[in-house]
């Protein structure tokens, strides 16, 4: 097989991969709403709610609430 | 110990603000000079024939360019990234002393690398390479600029409180890497001082590469700078401002996580389509007619999204001038992201290719797309972040009206005069012999340089009523209360 049947087999296939993986992330995305593992659509309000004093979508650790609202000076 | 309610720390978001209106005004201006100077060539005599050096075509129109792009569009999108990056990540940058010198030395060097800039393309310094025109010690600085904006972006990804990151986010990350790669593989250059042992100015460089590879280099490097400064970090601004001001959420988040990995994965290898029938490889010239093909998907997917945030409240963009700039920007945007794949086509671009066409789809994209866009974001900011209404919604109007107007005689214009061009450029008897000679050309398309000379003034009279309406707001409009920010942005008559 020559260089330029393997490129050809190689794009063929690479595409053919690609292919799989964008449509493997439609069905994850999509399934793991479904499957009620993750909301992707709540992610929309982090704009709408984003004052500083708003509560987080997600909050990154518990910890981390007390902070919100002041510095100490 | 005082404890004061914690705000949200808009002082870098401001300056750069007034950056992008200043150069936005600058780079228009000169940009409408050129058409002129297109239209009547004794326009490149405007200050006499003493100073005819600085003001001619060839050594304004980079000037013209790298401040659209290096200058209006990158202070928009810093100015938008200090403001955005806080909100949706919800930490204030007075909460990182760190963070916020790094904001304000990034603003300083920057405006030391506009003076540079600005300085050297007037006095004819530049590399000669389009879009890539600065000379190393330039280069060197732009680096150290991205390197900060860098360290501010993963800085304050890295105090966040909110766990996510918003989808203009991701955009915004992508602007960085996106362009830190191609702007350092295409400016790899030599300096020739150093090289040579103290031979010819200190400042000068040749590229590192030649030839063809020179040619595919610098298209991979200005088909996307197309795509990471001017769609990626857009597209940023108006998932975040659109849902912003009509109060509606994206209309589909995970439609926009798709068209996320789609325009990164496909923008990267549309580049080729710069360089058909050219000496590249045949196979990368299909290539890049292929993926710029595919990549209306990706684009679409976004602007779609964006029109269909609105299902439901379309009566706001009647209501809004600024979401009316928004709406208009979404659609220039599917307008010109359908437009360049069909330029990219091999039959098309062969008509299209070297003609006026090419000219005509680039100011659509950024007129229409891009800086339509970066108004409105700045608009939006404005209230939110001088604490004042926004001065006047009937000079938005005007403003919009007018600039559109501008528009669309730009791109009809540039499509008439390119396709005219190229059908003329080819036209041959029935021995081969060309039926026009270049200058037959010149002489039919002058009607159409004025028209785009024309469109262009009406856009530029539109940036300075903009620049007014700002001024105003910043100075002068009504106090508002933070009541009044929660959604749609308060507007004095």
């Amino acid at each position: 097989m020559d260089i330029g049947t393997l490129q050809a087999y190689a794009y063929f296939f690479f595409v053919a991969f690609l292919v799989v993986v964008l449509y493997s992330y439609i069905y994850h995305l999509y399934s793991s709403q479904w499957k009620g593992k993750r909301d992707y659509e709540k992610y929309g309000n982090i704009a709408l709610h984003d004052e500083i004093t708003d509560q987080p979508i997600e909050t990154i650790s518990k910890n981390d609430d007390k902070k919100v609202g002041g510095i100490n000076e | 110990m005082e404890n004061r309610p914690l705000e949200y720390d808009y002082t870098v978001a401001k300056w750069f603000m007034l950056t992008t209106v200043v150069l936005g005004i600058v780079g228009m201006l000169v940009g409408v000079i050129l058409a002129w100077q297109m239209a009547f060539p004794a326009v490149n005599l405007m200050a006499g024939e003493g100073l005819a050096e600085y003001t001619n075509f060839s050594r304004l129109r980079p000037l013209h360019t790298d401040s659209v792009i290096f200058g209006f569009t990158l202070s928009g999108i810093w100015a938008t990234w200090y403001y955005v990056g806080q909100r949706v990540l919800k930490v204030s940058m007075a909460e990182s002393k760190f963070l916020m010198v790094l904001a304000k030395l990034h603003f300083f060097i920057y405006l030391l690398v506009v003076v540079a800039v600005v300085g050297s393309l007037l006095l004819g310094i530049s590399t000669g390479k389009e879009y890539a025109d600065f000379e190393w010690p330039i280069d060197i600085a732009v680096v150290v600029v991205w390197v900060i904006w860098g360290m501010s972006i993963f800085g304050l990804i890295g105090i966040r409180r909110e766990k996510s990151l918003y989808i203009s986010i991701w955009y915004y990350i992508a602007t960085f890497l996106g362009i830190a790669m191609l702007y350092l593989f295409n400016n790899m250059e030599i300096p020739t001082y150093f090289a040579s042992g103290g031979i010819g100015a200190w400042y000068h460089s040749v590229s590192m590469y030649s030839g063809t590879n020179d040619a595919l280099v610098q298209w991979w490097y200005g088909h996307n700078a197309v795509a990471f400064g001017f769609t990626v970090p857009i597209v940023a601004m108006i998932y975040y401002f659109l849902p912003k001001e009509s109060g509606q959420a994206v209309y589909s988040y995970k439609l926009s996580l798709l068209a996320f990995w789609g325009l990164m994965f496909v923008y990267l290898w549309a580049g080729g389509h710069h360089l058909i029938y050219s000496t590249v490889p045949d196979w990368m010239q299909t290539m890049g007619s292929v993926f710029s093909v595919v990549l209306i998907l990706p684009s679409w997917g976004s602007a779609i999204n964006m029109l269909l945030t609105m299902k439901g409240e379309w009566q706001q963009v009647a209501s809004s001038p600024l979401i009316k700039f928004m709406i208009l920007a979404s659609t220039f945007y599917m307008f010109s992201t359908l437009e360049g794949p069909i330029q990219a086509i091999k039959s098309v671009n062969a008509l299209a290719h070297f003609t006026d066409w090419i000219v005509g789809h680039v100011h659509d994209g950024v007129l229409g797309w891009v800086a339509f866009m970066i108004m409105a974001a700045l608009f939006h900011m404005a209230p939110r972040v001088y604490k004042r209404e926004i001065y006047s919604k009937s000079l938005m109007n005007t403003q919009f009206w007018i600039q559109t107007l501008g528009v669309v005689l730009y791109f009809t214009s540039m499509w008439i005069a390119g396709i005219t061009q190229g059908m003329m450029w080819r036209a041959h008897d029935e021995f081969g012999n060309l039926a026009y000679s270049f200058i037959d050309t010149v002489t039919v398309l002058h009607p159409y340089y004025t028209i785009r000379a024309v469109g262009g003034t009406l856009y530029l009279v539109g940036m300075f009523l903009f620049a007014y309406n700002m001024y105003k707001t910043m100075t002068s409009s009504r106090r508002v209360e933070e009541s009044e920010l929660q959604n749609a942005s308060p507007m004095g008559a």
